[in-house]
């Protein structure tokens, strides 16, 4: 029987067993060293607020692997010896694989600034990550302020736990507004306002120069660069983004850039060796995406779609329309097909903002032939499947607006806005 | 990591992080507690009064206590902390709640006595209530007069509690006014109220329009029957809304709005659990071994109750049957011949729909259920016997042990350990009733939203009737079972915006998908077709 090696039990790692098992009857191991059992990485923030337990966030119950005859094994993969197509471990220990799926994630990106491996510095990436913050950040009476240091989507979950816990946070974000090289203007400057509102210490256009120790070799305070103030903390989180978790690959024949390189068929350059999820780089971008998709739903459907390539149905991996959604703190965020945080050539973007500051779309569409490109959603569900087809259809932007309450997805009995934002559409293109 | 203790104090993290509000609502609220309790022992002269001075303080505590939680959130969800609380995390306070309410249910059903229900004359508690009583219905309380005070006030104080916490979120306040109305008006005032019309001549039996057989087990009881025939056109009226209730005005709001029409929107037993147990919700148990032995449990209540029921109503047929136009008879006929028609068209249009086991298990009740119905028939009126048992017996016997112990004693009483639709998941008939329409035939389904589910557990976490909400969520399914109370919980929590509760057409409304929206649309078609 053919024996599937997983290196990575991450939603990459996992749907693709789950997939592969679906399709045949191959032995399956899924190795990894972070966890026994598959976790919702997206889900750690949670924990640590109390709002779940850790095993809340399995989505699997333990009988389902056994069911499933997927076998899990833990342990850390020193080297793959991709010639008699075996696996090193660091215990020693060694597995062999006749096909071999690579799917180890990311890891926090540290920029070499001085002190960041001191005691109470951390990113949030891994559930030892989660660990360590309980350890250093308890309470406030432990932790009498947290430095976040990178303005993205982990670093804004990482404010809003720490706050949850009545922690004073300051948030240094290099960049001149919240997340601007992906949001708009107007959203992004929307979430300045709601993170403010929450008490964050928010520091906009401020980069970490250093961070100081005490004598116990635990971090005590960050400086900034652009001021030199200090600023005391008892921790200090790294978020300024992530990048592939490939370093024991290093030394292999696999070919490698930022990520483990993949073609359009998620093979690497050697056969039976496939790498899919945060971990991957493709030679070229797909459509407008990057050649590095650090998110869940990349690497669910790269699962999908190796799996059917590693059961003989050789099948390119081929994204549908761009959508992505995240929180920031009360305010949920959806987005479908492409708007870019400034409208590039031929493209104008429409913005509408709530009075109450808590909503806002962007809808960005093409100015010579007005086909609709994407929508940026807070505080507003909208359908993911009436989006999709309307880019399938490649409507105008006009049809949209008129039918966006035909994308509505709020709970019943919301109040809804689309009047509002149709007439706001309206009277905007009558005054440009 | 689940066991991270945040201070020094015994009882958890609970004293230690009250503000100023929140505690001095526990301790007026506590203060309302103290007179209760005193009037057990030492005698109360002002009754009135502190009667209100009791019933304003227990509200007024959970008032304030909320004011100092919510008042000055941004709107949100509100969780933080849940699983750090010792008395939503089945810690010391937990536990502790949890048996003191056992304790509470048990004095109420079976040692009354206590309370100060006396033969010559009301003490104690029961005696405290009395002014409150008599201006309402004119008649001294009971011990169910005093419980179904407390009861509405505490649907009213953490309704008002809950409406705080969810005040983004329009169905969840709506839904939660509605619960307070019904309890307050149907289960509360106007029952009182109508008993003031009650007199020698004429006389209505206690009646909660909204409580429905077979919730309500006593619903067809013989001297409820008579009494309501005896009132003339009133009862009779009442009488038939009580059959059209539960054979055409539920099927049929079921079908448009799944079962939370009832279960969320106007049931009592919901409505408590909304309300004050609603910092329980995430005590469910979510495994599939606990959704077996649901289904198990339900339905065999379900069978029960319409055994004991059909007993009960065919025994009083059989021995007064000139008062009645129906025969005993052609009563089990009927009821034969109906759950056999219900059965085989059930059989014939949604036999798919219905999983392996729950198809075996349907036939083993229709079996049991009609066997038995076939001995009563044939062991002839001579006598009241039921199969083997008196109906009286086995109509006690359910009061007993599905009434009293499931529904009060383990359904509320262990709020704390098992959550707060313990009662409604495994043991109301009503509910396995609207379950099986829900599933069948119904419109409501609670929509996933395309691929966008990062499986993070907070639906199911939240769920308080243990579905594994995420199980259908990341998969790209719609949620459609029986259970589903329609709380809309696991939609407000979700931090990705995926799920949407509501009513559409029966086409696509279970979805099983295998590769999700968002991947490349030639697989998508390819694969989830075949
Ligand atoms: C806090 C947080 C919030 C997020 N929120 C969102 C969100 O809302 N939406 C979204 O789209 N994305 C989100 N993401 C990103 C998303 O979680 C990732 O894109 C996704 O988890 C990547 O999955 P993966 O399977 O590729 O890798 P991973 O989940 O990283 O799994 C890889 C596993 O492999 C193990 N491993 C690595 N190397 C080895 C080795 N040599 N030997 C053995 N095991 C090894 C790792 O320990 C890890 O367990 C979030 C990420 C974080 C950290
Ligand atoms: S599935 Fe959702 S709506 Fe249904 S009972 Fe559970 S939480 Fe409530
Ligand atoms: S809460 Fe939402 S995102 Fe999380 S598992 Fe449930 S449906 Fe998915």
């Amino acid at each position: 029987m053919e024996h599937i090696v997983i290196i990575g039990n991450g939603i990459s790692g996992v749907t693709a067993a789950r997939h592969i098992r679906k399709l045949s009857n191959k032995k399956i191991t899924i190795v990894s060293s972070e966890t026994d059992y598959f976790f919702s990485r997206t889900a750690l923030m949670y924990v640590y607020m109390g709002h779940m337990k850790f095993e809340h966030t399995q989505p699997y119950e333990k009988w389902f692997w056994k069911k499933n005859k997927i076998d899990l094994k833990k342990g850390y993969v020193k080297s793959i010896e991709s010639k008699n197509k075996l696996l090193h471990f660091s215990n020693g220990e060694t597995l062999s694989y006749d096909k071999l799926i690579i799917a180890t994630g990311s890891k926090p990106n540290k920029f070499g600034w001085p002190g960041q491996d001191l005691d109470g510095v951390m990113g949030m990436y891994h559930k030892q990550d989660l660990e360590n913050l309980e350890k250093y950040a308890p309470n406030n009476k432990v932790c009498k302020r947290g430095v976040i240091v990178g303005g993205g989507l982990i670093g804004i979950e990482l404010a809003e736990m720490l706050s949850s816990r009545d922690i004073p946070v300051t948030f240094l974000v290099r960049e001149s507004s919240f997340w601007n090289g992906v949001l708009p203007e107007g959203e992004s400057a929307m979430i300045n306002r709601h993170i403010k509102n929450h008490h964050i210490d928010l520091r906009l256009g401020a980069n970490l120069k250093e961070i100081k120790a005490d004598e116990n070799g635990k971090a005590k305070s960050v400086v900034i660069a652009e001021t030199g103030e200090e600023i005391a903390c008892d921790v200090v989180g790294l978020t300024a983004g992530v990048s592939p978790n490939i370093d024991f690959i290093k030394g292999s024949k696999i070919e490698t850039g930022r990520g483990v390189k993949v073609n359009r068929y998620l093979e690497t350059n050697i056969t039976d060796i496939y790498a899919i999820g945060d971990c991957a780089e493709q030679y070229e971008s797909i459509d407008q995406r990057r050649p590095i998709e650090a998110v869940w739903y990349t690497g669910r459907m790269m699962g999908e779609t190796v799996a059917r390539t590693i059961c003989g149905n050789r099948i390119p991996y081929n994204p549908g329309h761009w959508f992505n959604s995240a929180k920031f703190f009360d305010i949920e965020y959806q987005t479908y097909g492409w708007v870019f945080s400034k409208p590039r050539e031929n493209e104008a973007h429409f913005h509408w903002i709530h009075k109450d500051d808590t909503k806002c779309i962007t809808v960005c569409y093409d100015t010579n032939t007005n086909k609709f490109l994407g929508i940026n959603t807070f505080g507003i569900r909208m359908r993911h499947e009436v989006f999709n087809t309307w880019l399938n259809e490649e409507r105008d932007v006009d049809f949209v607006m008129k039918n966006l309450s035909k994308a509505n997805f709020d709970p019943e009995f919301f109040k809804h806005y689309e009047t509002d934002i149709f007439n706001a559409f309206k009277n905007n293109l009558i005054t440009t | 990591m689940a066991t991270i203790q945040r201070n020094m104090s015994l009882t958890g993290d609970v004293s230690d992080h009250l503000n100023p509000l929140q505690k001095t609502g526990t301790i007026i609220g506590f203060g309302g507690l103290v007179i209760l309790m005193y009037s057990l022992f030492g005698d109360i002269e002002d009754k009135a009064l502190w009667l209100t001075i009791a019933l304003i303080a227990l509200a007024g505590g959970i008032l304030l206590f909320s004011k100092g939680l919510y008042n000055d959130k941004l709107k949100g969800i509100k969780n933080h902390g849940v699983w750090f609380k010792s008395i939503s995390s089945r810690g010391f306070w937990g536990w502790l709640a949890g048996i003191t309410l056992t304790g509470f249910y048990v004095i109420l059903y079976f040692y009354e006595g206590l309370l100060g229900a006396n033969p010559d004359g009301n003490t104690g508690l029961i005696a405290l209530f009395d002014p409150l009583s008599k201006f309402l219905s004119g008649n001294p309380a009971s011990q169910w007069f005093v419980y179904g005070t407390l009861y509405t006030v505490a649907i009213l104080a953490f309704g008002i509690k809950f409406i705080w916490k969810y005040k983004h979120n329009r169905y969840e306040q709506l839904r939660t006014i509605s619960v307070m109305f019904f309890q307050t008006a149907f289960a509360f005032i106007i029952p009182e109220l109508m008993a003031r019309l009650n007199s020698d001549s004429f006389s209505l039996p206690y009646n909660d329009l909204k409580n429905m057989w077979p919730l309500n087990y006593y619903a067809f009881d013989g001297w409820r029957v008579d009494q309501f025939i005896n009132a003339g056109n009133i009862g009779l009226a009442f009488l038939i809304f009580g059959i059209l209730s539960v054979f055409v005005i539920s099927p049929f709001l079921t079908y448009k709005y799944g079962k939370r029409w009832y279960c969320s929107w106007v049931c009592g037993c919901g409505g408590l659990a909304e309300t004050a147990g609603d910092s329980f919700r995430q005590l469910s148990d979510k495994s599939m071994f606990a959704w077996k032995v649901e289904r198990w449990v339900i339905h065999s209540v379900l069978a029960f109750s319409v055994v004991m029921t059909t007993a009960v109503i065919s025994t009083y047929l059989g021995y007064d049957s000139e008062k009645y136009w129906l025969t005993k008879d052609i009563f089990l006929i009927s009821v034969a011949v109906f759950l056999g028609l219900l059965f085989a068209v059930i059989w014939y249009f949604k036999k798919e729909e219905l999983k392996k086991d729950a198809r075996y298990g349907a036939i083993g009740y229709l079996v049991i259920v009609l066997a038995l119905i076939g001995i009563h028939y044939f062991s002839g009126t001579q006598n009241n016997k039921v199969f083997i048992f008196e109906s009286g017996d086995l109509r006690s016997f359910y009061g007993f042990l599905i009434g009293s112990i499931f529904s009060g004693v383990i359904g509320t009483g262990f709020y704390p350990l098992l959550g707060n639709r313990v009662w409604c998941r495994m043991g109301c008939p009503m509910a396995g009733i609207l379950g099986l329409q829900q599933r069948l035939f119904s419109k409501f389904r609670i929509t996933t939203n395309g691929g966008q589910c990062i499986s993070c557990g907070n639906c199911s976490t939240y769920c308080e009737m243990g579905i594994d909400v995420r199980s259908y969520a990341q998969k790209g399914e719609n949620i459609v079972r029986a259970s589903c109370v329609g709380c809309g919980i696991c939609s407000a929590v979700c931090p990705r915006g995926v799920l949407k509760l509501e009513n559409g057409p029966q086409k696509g409304r279970i979805n099983p998908t295998e590769v999700l929206l968002g991947n490349d649309v030639d697989l998508m078609d390819l694969v989830n077709k075949s």
